[in-house]
C-alpha cells in the first residue's frame, strides 16, 4: 500500500472524521481503512511513519491511529512530533505489545487512547468518535 | 486430598518464610554456612577470642605479679632492715649499759668494800631501782683462780669455782664477757655479764652479774610487727635465746639457716624448714653471742588468702568471666550471622524469583506481540469480508460465508483472550481493587473449565461458609490465581477424579480458599520448589510458570499461599486473601 491510496478525505466529506491509520502491516492497513470507510469515516492508510508525516503535510486529519512499533520512526516518537506540530489532531496509539511503560509514555505525550491489538472495528470507531467529540469541545 | 491435614502430610509453609525454599535456591541464595559450619565457626571464634583475651591476661598477671613481688620484696626488706636496726641498737644499748654499770661498780668501790654480801645485795637493789627493767638476779665476785669470793643472790653459789669453765677463760682474756642464755644452777633462763678488774700486775677479779632472760625479750620492740611476724634472739649456733612464735621455746635449735658474723643487718628471701618462702633478717648484737632474728612470711595472707592465691583466684575468676562473655557473645554473633545469612538467602531467592518473572514477562510480551499482529490482520480482513458480504445482496452460500467468517472471528477472539492474558502476566499491571464475592468468583472460574471437567467426569464440590464478606482485591488477577489452581488440580487427577473447593473465613481478616484434589500428589523434594519459575513436574507438558505466577499474584494482593501434598493421595493448595487492603480496618 502506498501513501495517498484509500478513501482520502476530500471536499464534501468535511463532516466525516478524517483519520490517518499508520501500521507497518499493509494487509491490516488496507482492511482497516476500508472498514472505517464503510462506517462513514474518511480514512487514509500508510505503512511507515515517514509516509505518515508526508501524508499529514498534504492533508488535514482529525485523528491519527498509530502503531507503537514501527520500523522507521516509532509510534511514540511520531506521537511526540504530531502533538508538537499538529496540536489539534488527536492521536490514538495501538500495539500488540501493550507494555505498561508504553501506555504511560503515550499518556504523558498526549495520546487520546491506547488500544490493544487485535482491535475490534467497532471499538476503534467508538474511540475515533470520542476523539472527535473531544476535539469539537476543544474548538467550542 | 479432601482437606485432611495430618501431621505426616508433606507441607510447605507460606513461601515468604522460605526456610525450606532456601535449600532449593541457587548457590548464590544458599546460606553461607550449614549447621555444622556454624558450630565450627562458633568454636573457632571462641578459641581465637579466648586465646586473644586470656593469654594477655595471664601474661599481664604474671608480669604484674613479678613487679608486685619485686616491689613488695624491696619494701619488706627495707622495713625489716629498719626494724632490725632499731632493735639491734636497743639491745646493744641495753647490754652496754649493764656492762658500763659493772665497770663503774668495780671502779667506784674498793675490792674490800665491794666483796661484801651486804654491799652486793644493796647494789642489786639499787641497780634494779635505777634501771628500768633492770632484771639483775645476782652479783658475784670471782678471783683470778676462779673462786667465787662473795655472792649476793637467790642461790647459794659462794665458794663455787669457775676456773675450768669456758666463759671464765674468755672473760679473763677479753676483759668483758656476755654469756648466752642458759639454765645453770638457777634452773631458769638467764644470761651473765662479767667484767675484769686488775688489782695489781698479776692480780685481778671478775664482777659477774646474771640477768633474767626475759630482760632480753623486753628489749625487743614489737611495734609495727605484722600478725605473723616473728622476732627473737638466737646464738651463733642457732639456739633460741628468747621464745619464738614459729620455732618454739628457749634452747631449741633452728637449723634452716646459720647467721654470718657480719656486723650489719642482713635481710633476704629464704626457705624455712617447711620449704615456705620467708623473709629472713638478722643482726649480730655487738659484744654478745646474740643474733637478733626476724622472720616474715613472703606472701602474707590477707583475710586468709595469700597474695599468689588471690592473684590466681583473680586470674581464674577473670578467665571464667571472659569465657562466659565469649561464649555468650559468640553465640549472639553466630546467631546474628545465621539470621543475616538466612535473610540474605531469602532476599537472593526473591531476587532470583523476580528476575525469572521479569524474564517471563519479556518473553510473554514478545510472544504476544508477534501473535497479535497477524491476529489483527486476520481479524480485520475477516471483518472486512463480513462487512462486504453483508453489503451484498443474496447470493448462493451467503450464510455459509458469514458463518465461516464468524468462526474465524471467534477463533481470533479466543487467541486474543490468550495473548491478552499472557500480556496481563507480563505487564505487572497495577492492582485494580474492587469488591469481590469470592464464591461467585470461584464459580466464574469453574465456568471456564466446565466443559473440560464434564468431559473428564471430574466431580467438583464447592463449599463455603455463610455470610462471607466481600473482599477488596483485584478481580482479574484472582481469576487467574484460581484458574491456575483449578487447572493444576484437573491436570493432577485422572478422569473421574474429585476436586473439593472450600471457602471460609479465618480470623476475621482473611478468606481462605483451599483447592484439594485426589490426584497423584507431589513428592516432598519437589514440593519445596513448586513456586519457583520454570519448575515443573509435568515434563514437556508444563511451562513451570503457573504456580510461580500464582504465587506472585497472591503476594502482590497481600495474601499467602501454602501447599500440602502426599504422593498418591493428592494435593491441597490454600490461598489466604486479606478481606481488606493492607492498613484498612476489617469490616
Amino acid at each position: 500500500m502506498t501513501p495517498g491510496t484509500n478513501e482520502a478525505p476530500g471536499a464534501g466529506e468535511a463532516q466525516k472524521p478524517r483519520v490517518l491509520f499508520v501500521d507497518d502491516e499493509p494487509g491490516l492497513v488496507s482492511a482497516v481503512v476500508r472498514r472505517l470507510s464503510l462506517r462513514d469515516i474518511a480514512a487514509r492508510g500508510v505503512t511507515s511513519s515517514l509516509d505518515a508525516l508526508r501524508e499529514i503535510d498534504g492533508a488535514v486529519f482529525d485523528v491519527a491511529v498509530l502503531d507503537v512499533r514501527m520500523p522507521d520512526i516509532g509510534g511514540l516518537d511520531l506521537l511526540g512530533q504530531l502533538r508538537a506540530k499538529y496540536p489539534d489532531m488527536e492521536v490514538v496509539l495501538m500495539s500488540g505489545h501493550g507494555s505498561t511503560e508504553n501506555v504511560e509514555e503515550g499518556e504523558r505525550l498526549g495520546a487520546f487512547d491506547y488500544l490493544q491489538k487485535p482491535v475490534e472495528i467497532e471499538e476503534l470507531v467508538a474511540v475515533i468518535r470520542r476523539a472527535m467529540r473531544r476535539k469539537a469541545r476543544a474548538h467550542d | 486430598m479432601w482437606g485432611r491435614r495430618s501431621a505426616d502430610r508433606d507441607s510447605v509453609p507460606p513461601p515468604e518464610e522460605l526456610r525450606e525454599l532456601d535449600r532449593s535456591a541457587s548457590d548464590k541464595a544458599r546460606p553461607m554456612f550449614s549447621g555444622s559450619g556454624y558450630r565450627r565457626l562458633r568454636r573457632n571464634v571462641v578459641l581465637s577470642t579466648t586465646l586473644v583475651a586470656i593469654v594477655p591476661l595471664v601474661i599481664m598477671t604474671i608480669v604484674n605479679f613479678g613487679q608486685y613481688e619485686q616491689t613488695l620484696r624491696t619494701e619488706k626488706i627495707q622495713s625489716i632492715n629498719r626494724l632490725l636496726m632499731n632493735n639491734k641498737r636497743t639491745l646493744e644499748f641495753f647490754l652496754s649499759e649493764r656492762r658500763s654499770a659493772l665497770s663503774y661498780l668495780v671502779r667506784r668501790h674498793p675490792f674490800d668494800e665491794l666483796c661484801d654480801d651486804g654491799t652486793l645485795g644493796r647494789i642489786i637493789r639499787d641497780m634494779n631501782d635505777a634501771f628500768s627493767a633492770g632484771m639483775f638476779v645476782d652479783l658475784g665476785i670471782i678471783d683470778s683462780s676462779g673462786q667465787q669470793l662473795c655472792y649476793s643472790g637467790p642461790h647459794d653459789l659462794e665458794g663455787h669455782n669457775y676456773k675450768n669453765q669456758r666463759w671464765f677463760q674468755e672473760a679473763i682474756q677479753r676483759g668483758k664477757y656476755t654469756s648466752t642464755v642458759f639454765l645453770g644452777h638457777r634452773k631458769s633462763p638467764h644470761f651473765a655479764i662479767a667484767t675484769r678488774y686488775n688489782r695489781g700486775t698479776n692480780d685481778y677479779y671478775l664482777l659477774r652479774a646474771t640477768f633474767d632472760a626475759e630482760a632480753l625479750r623486753h628489749q625487743i620492740h614489737t611495734a609495727g610487727l605484722h600478725l605473723e611476724d616473728d622476732i627473737f634472739l638466737i646464738d651463733r649456733d642457732g639456739v633460741l635465746q628468747t621464745h619464738s612464735r614459729r620455732y618454739g621455746a628457749i634452747s631449741k635449735k633452728i637449723s634452716f639457716f646459720m647467721p654470718h658474723g657480719s656486723p650489719g643487718v642482713e635481710v633476704g628471701l629464704h626457705k624455712d624448714e617447711q620449704g615456705s618462702a620467708i623473709f629472713l633478717g638478722y643482726a649480730n648484737i655487738s659484744d654478745s653471742p646474740f643474733v637478733l632474728t626476724f622472720v616474715r612470711s613472703a606472701y602474707e595472707s590477707v583475710g586468709g588468702w595469700s597474695v599468689p592465691t588471690r592473684l590466681f583466684g583473680f586470674l581464674l575468676v577473670s578467665a571464667v568471666l571472659i569465657l562466659v562473655v565469649i561464649l555468650w557473645g559468640s553465640g549472639q554473633f553466630v546467631d546474628s550471622l545465621r539470621t543475616a545469612n538466612r535473610r540474605r538467602a531469602t532476599l537472593m531467592h526473591k531476587v532470583e524469583y523476580s528476575n525469572k518473572l521479569a524474564s517471563i514477562g519479556r518473553l510473554a510480551a514478545g510472544v504476544a506481540h508477534e501473535i497479535n499482529n497477524p491476529l489483527a490482520i486476520i481479524n480485520e480482513n475477516s471483518g472486512l469480508l463480513k462487512d462486504l458480504i453483508q453489503l451484498q445482496a443474496e447470493f448462493p452460500e451467503r450464510e455459509q460465508f458469514l458463518e465461516s467468517i464468524d468462526l474465524v472471528l471467534g477463533s481470533v477472539a479466543r487467541c486474543k483472550a490468550i495473548t491478552h492474558r499472557l500480556l496481563g502476566f507480563a505487564k505487572h499491571m497495577n492492582v485494580q481493587y474492587e469488591q469481590i464475592d469470592v464464591p461467585l468468583l470461584v464459580k466464574e472460574v469453574l465456568g471456564f473449565l466446565e466443559r473440560e471437567l464434564e468431559y473428564r467426569h471430574i466431580h467438583v464440590e464447592t463449599r463455603h461458609g455463610k455470610g462471607l464478606p466481600n473482599i477488596y482485591s483485584d478481580r482479574g488477577q484472582l481469576l487467574q490465581v484460581f484458574l491456575n489452581l483449578l487447572n493444576n488440580a484437573a491436570g493432577a487427577i485422572k478422569d473421574r477424579g474429585h476436586i473439593k473447593i472450600n471457602i471460609d473465613r479465618e480470623e476475621d481478616a482473611w478468606i481462605a480458599v483451599s483447592v484439594a484434589d485426589d490426584g497423584v500428589g507431589i513428592e516432598k523434594r519437589n514440593l519445596q520448589r513448586i513456586f519457583e519459575p520454570f519448575f515443573t513436574t509435568k515434563g514437556g507438558g508444563g511451562t513451570g510458570l503457573g504456580l510461580s505466577i500464582t504465587y506472585g499474584i497472591v503476594h502482590k494482593l497481600g495474601g499467602k499461599i501454602a501447599v500440602e501434598s502426599e504422593v498418591g493421595r493428592g494435593t491441597c493448595f490454600t490461598v489466604r486473601l486479606p478481606v481488606t487492603k493492607e492498613g484498612e480496618a476489617t469490616p
